[in-house]
């Protein structure tokens, strides 16, 4: 739910990464907080195991500068994995203003993307939100893979309704600013009159 | 119309913002803060604080919200306030309606009973000028409304700016 405060001429917009364990969310969290300039980003808050797996959330906020006199911020954060910890996906979905689905492209890895595709439209719906309403972009990420499922077929299984998608490999950063513009951008049109 | 489904106007803004201020003057707390259920600060009141306040603000959230499912899970409909003691600070976070939590962070100077009194009082006050918030955005005055093309164009000048690699 992006957040206009016309007094301090602030915008506010969250943007989720969402997608099955050990996919990349938090790669792509962590190179955008490795790349970018001191002054427009805040801190990386990273809640996770000892094993570096993500228990409730990693966040992230970035500062645009000013648009139209409007301070405008986006707030990335992505989702555990895991698929016992669909009540924690479910918390940081609340308010979501764009969705990026990292899918990984490892053959061995096909019915944990469908499955964690499947598991956001049930949760968005408890919010009455699906993806027709909210800007969402896939990225097939681990491109470099020896395994790697054509982009063909993915798009094929899991994006019939062909929606943006970026080929990725967020551990070089490959794709991974691209899968954020698109989605920023898709954010800020919503923010436009309708 | 804006799709933002929350705004704040500049009315609301000062009303929030005085309520915060004599929150924090008569509850002697060090720092108030307002946040949204989806982490974004939308006020503060109180001294300069030497940590990161977005992040701070997002973990608010966050606990509340997991705290939420934790009363529906025992039974509750929700825990409407929540209390982290320290041994030198400590938190008191308040729910007020459409999801806004205000967040108290107090030291020695004053007690839990003290925060705990004077809460109610502005959880009253910030219920009243919250609601009124959101009728305003049913009706909403045109003038608000300036996120027109150019807006986007230069947004997106700026993301293409901002996001290089």
């Amino acid at each position: 739910m992006s957040l206009i405060n016309y007094s301090s001429r602030e915008i506010n917009c969250k943007i989720v990464y969402y997608g099955p364990g050990l996919g990349g969310k938090t790669t792509n969290i962590q190179y955008i907080y490795d790349k970018l300039a001191p002054d427009t980003k805040g801190k990386l808050v990273t809640l996770a195991t000892e094993m570096d797996r993500t228990l409730f959330f990693d966040f992230l906020p970035l500062e645009l500068g000013e648009v139209k006199g409007y301070k405008t911020r986006f707030h990335l954060y992505t989702v555990p994995g895991q698929v016992y910890y669909n009540a924690s996906r479910k918390l940081i979905l609340r308010g979501v203003d764009g969705i990026v689905f990292v899918a990984d492209s490892q053959d061995s890895r096909f019915d944990a993307n469908i499955e964690s595709l499947y598991n956001l439209h049930e949760n968005l719906k408890e919010y009455d939100l699906d993806l027709t309403s909210i800007p969402f972009v896939m990225q097939w990420n681990k491109r470099d893979m020896p395994d790697a499922v054509a982009v063909e077929e993915l798009e094929e299984e899991l994006n019939p309704e062909k929606y943006d998608s970026f080929e990725a490999v967020a551990i070089k950063g490959t794709g991974v600013f691209d899968t954020l513009k698109c989605v920023a951008k898709n954010v800020l049109r919503q923010l436009q009159a309708a | 119309m804006v799709r933002a489904e929350w705004a704040i106007f500049e009315e609301d803004y000062w009303a929030i913002n005085n309520a915060l201020e004599d929150l924090l003057h008569s509850s002697h707390a060090q720092n108030i803060l307002l946040i949204d259920r989806t982490g974004q600060l939308i006020s503060q009141a109180g001294e300069q604080v030497n940590f990161d306040l977005v992040s701070f603000a997002s973990l608010c959230a966050a606990d509340f919200e997991a705290n939420y499912q934790l009363a529906k899970l025992v039974g509750e409909k929700d825990f409407s306030t929540l209390y982290h003691q320290g041994a030198k600070e400590s938190m008191y976070l308040g729910k007020i309606v459409r999801g806004v939590v205000l967040v108290v962070l107090f030291d020695k100077r004053t007690t839990l009973g003290l925060v705990r009194l004077r809460v109610k009082r502005t959880v009253e006050e910030l219920e009243i000028i919250i609601d009124g918030l959101y009728d305003k955005l049913e009706y909403r005055n045109e003038e608000y409304d300036d996120f027109d093309d150019s807006f986007a164009q230069e947004a997106e000048a700026e993301i293409d700016n901002l996001f290089v690699e």
